[in-house]
């Protein structure tokens, strides 16, 4: 990354990335609900209407089953449909269409055909919203064979990945992390972009891995440092991809580190946490030192905005379990 | 296509075109507050009935004002207004029986109060510490549904249910123009229709969903819709109470008498905006909302009420009383509201009980009670990292 790379809440940078792939592929398109002049309710697509007009940037009817579905008629023509749905309770009106057609096309049609959609959701808690406005759903997207499921943690990768799910021929479900929009960092748009599926090691380590990806991964990076004061030296992995995880990564720390706690806000029950320690387990049986722990929400509804604080993990209950993995 | 084209080929929309006096819209009373008589919808209310509709009004719109005062000041994290739908609201609340079963969305305060819901019972949701909050049972009165035209479904499957019982009620669904794009809202007038359920369906146009004006939900007006499923559909000036009210009254009774589903188009305006966290100087024109202004739905009962001599000073005092009152005692019912508790997380989520989730309730309550013994004993790194961050 170089030196000058400007500063830019992941917000904005999303906005930039739209705005690049707007210009650099005539096909690609931008649907959804208040997309256009209003900007989206979180101004991911502001001023794109503006720039490219209605038939680029088009504010679809209220109607999600609706959106993803005529996305699909749109790349069956040719065009790269880039969806968004407004909260991540919204989508499930859309799953059908994403599920049973989107996700198994490509297939049916012997590989003849290619769903290049790309379909947004702005996914987790943590910003004080009333219910179906914090969920966390990825899972019930990951375990379905046909879709790329990605979601990036900084301003950056925001920035490229998105970009590079847009150029994906596959349908990609791009998770953004809402209260990491207005988080900002350096976005260099100059760089070479690292693989769509790639984990990162964002804090290396010796003593125990923490994988997270999306919301999480801020968080990871706390706890490090907070364990660093006490002389602990934990390594952050960043997955940014569900589907496919980018199991190499995961496998070289935790073989170097020997602990391996994952971190997620989504359940724990049925969650990409059990995938990957299961995984891990039976890659690195033998190098493990500690079982592989989890932490993430529990099998309730997303409780209230005044509980959320409780559900959600964070610092303290992140360090509750690099303790008890340290202490097998 | 290009703009021009598309311009011409769009359906009018709100403004000065649209007056009470068009056809396809009842209306019983003008903005001016003049009566006038409809050929198929009529009313007779005592005075005493045309004071409580105002009452209903006046109150209805000092609680929610109310509300957004108090999601200014940081004591609810969202609030959807009502403001300028009170008498599509509260016409068609009051038009409901005890016996029907409403099913709002997350806006139809006026209706709940209609149907003595405690306000304070609606700001639950709103402050963030439950997800609805109240028993639906108790009034008949169902959760706030925020997931677009879900609800419309289940009206209809609990009128289908009440027509097995050949009990004798109704079922009011509500709804906004833009939920009308809801494929669910599609399939529930499929059902209503086949099954000839006793669902009165009520859409509350008030012009827009978030950003997006009605036409880009539908080219045809949305009480039209309902001939294509095989049911009356009618538009009603829903700024009028006196027609919201003879309208929605007919159609239960419609509803009711076994003759099957009605939609009902009440043709209002948002004024404010769409929620607290919403920018409408984004996307609407100052214009539309300064004329929309002039069919205030609460002005208008009022000039009818001053010009026939039917409320008085007292009883316009009375009221302003009786609001202050409403305002204060939400205000300190806000304010007052306890949080949760944090156990709270792990009830209800089953009817029968579920062993995982004792199990986490479990973990969650040793984790949690350590770590309230904490910070007096250790310097761990739970302590040192502080709680709630
Ligand atoms: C399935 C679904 N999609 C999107 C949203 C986000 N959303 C909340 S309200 C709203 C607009 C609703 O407009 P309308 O149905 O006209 O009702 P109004 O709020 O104007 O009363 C949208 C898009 C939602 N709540 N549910």
């Amino acid at each position: 990354m170089s030196e000058t790379a400007p500063q830019m809440a992941m917000s904005k940078a999303l906005n930039e990335s739209l705005r690049k792939a707007l210009e650099n592929d005539p096909k690609v398109l931008i649907m959804g609900e208040d997309v256009g002049k209003l900007g989206g309710v979180f101004r991911i697509t502001d001023g794109l209407y503006k720039d490219f007009g209605e038939d680029r940037v088009i504010d679809t009817p209220l109607a999600e089953s609706g959106i993803v579905g005529t996305a699909i008629g749109l790349a069956l023509r040719g065009y790269r449909p880039v969806v968004e749905i407004q909260f991540d309770g919204f989508v499930f009106p859309a799953y059908d269409q994403i599920v049973t057609q989107l996700a198994k096309m490509h297939a049916r049609a012997l590989g003849k055909i290619k769903l290049p959609v790309v379909v947004r959701i702005p996914y987790g808690g943590g910003i004080g919203a009333v219910e179906h406005h914090s969920e966390s759903p990825e899972t019930l997207f990951a375990h379905i064979a046909g879709l790329k499921v990605v979601s990036p943690a900084n301003p950056s990768d925001a920035y490229w990945m998105l970009q590079q799910a847009i150029e994906c021929d596959d349908p990609v479900i791009f998770f953004e992390p809402k209260r990491r929009y207005w988080d900002k960092g350096a976005v260099d748009v100059g760089a070479v972009p690292r693989g769509l599926h790639k984990a990162v090691v964002v804090r290396p380590g010796t003593d125990l891995t923490l994988a997270a990806y999306g919301p999480m991964v801020k968080v990871c990076l706390e706890a490090a440092a907070a364990a660093a004061n006490e002389g602990r030296d934990l390594e952050v992995l960043d997955l940014r991809s569900l589907s496919p995880i980018d199991f190499d990564t995961i496998q070289a720390s935790v073989e170097k580190t020997r602990r391996l706690v994952v971190v997620h806000e989504a359940p724990v029950f049925y969650g990409a946490g059990g995938e990957i320690a299961a995984r891990i387990t039976e890659r690195s049986f033998y190098h493990l030192e500690a079982p592989v722990l989890r932490v993430g929400g529990f099998h309730v509804p997303y409780p209230p905005a005044r509980l959320e604080d409780e559900y959600l993990p964070g610092l303290d209950r992140v360090l509750d379990s690099v303790d008890r993995a340290l202490a097998f | 296509m290009s703009v021009k084209s598309t311009a011409a080929r769009r359906p009018t929309r709100g403004g000065a075109k649209r007056r009470g006096d068009e056809p396809g819209l009842v209306q019983l009373l003008t903005p001016e507050g003049e009566r006038v008589e409809h050929s198929e919808y009529s009313i007779d209310l005592t005075p005493e009935e045309l004071r409580g509709l105002y009452r209903d009004m006046v109150l209805t719109r000092r609680f929610d004002a109310e509300a957004i005062t108090l999601q200014r000041q940081g004591e609810l994290g969202l609030w959807a207004s009502l403001l300028g739908q009170e008498a599509a609201q509260i016409g068609s609340g009051r038009a409901t029986r005890p016996d029907d079963y409403i099913f709002p969305t997350y806006r139809e305060h006026g209706v709940a109060w209609t149907r003595d819901v405690d306000p304070l019972n609606l700001l639950g949701m709103f402050r963030g510490v439950n997800n609805g909050g109240w028993d639906p049972d108790e009034n008949n009165f169902h959760l706030y549904t925020i997931v677009i035209g879900s609800q419309t479904l289940h009206a209809t499957g609990y009128a289908m249910g009440i027509a097995k019982d050949g009990a004798d009620a109704a079922v009011i669904a509500y709804f906004g123009d833009g939920a009308s794009s809801q494929g669910d809202v599609a399939e529930a007038f499929t059902f209503a229709a086949v099954y000839n359920a006793p669902v009165v369906f009520f859409c509350q146009n008030n012009q827009w969903a978030i950003s997006e004006p009605t036409e880009k939900q539908s080219r045809v007006p949305i009480y039209q819709r309902a001939a294509g499923y095989g049911f009356p559909g009618v538009r009603v000036d829903g700024n009028d109470v006196l027609a919201v009210l003879a309208v929605t009254r007919a159609a239960l009774e419609h509803a009711r008498s076994g003759q099957g589903p009605m939609l009902v188009e009440a043709f209002t305006y948002r004024m404010g905006a769409h929620t607290t966290t919403d920018d409408p100087t984004r996307y609407r024109s100052d214009d539309e909302r300064v004329e929309w202004a002039t069919k205030d739905p609460i002005a208008r009962l009022r000039s009818y009420l001053d010009r026939q001599e039917l409320a008085g000073e007292e009883f316009h005092a009375a009221l302003e009383t009786e609001a202050d009152a409403l305002a204060k005692r939400v205000r300190d019912g806000v304010r007052n509201m306890p949080n949760p508790q944090t156990m709270a997380i792990f009830e209800n989520a089953y009817a029968d009980g579920h062993p995982l989730v004792d199990e986490e309730r479990a973990q969650f309550a040793a984790y949690q009670a350590a770590f309230a013994d904490a910070p007096e004993h250790s310097e761990g790194p739970a302590a040192a990292s502080g709680k709630g961050h």
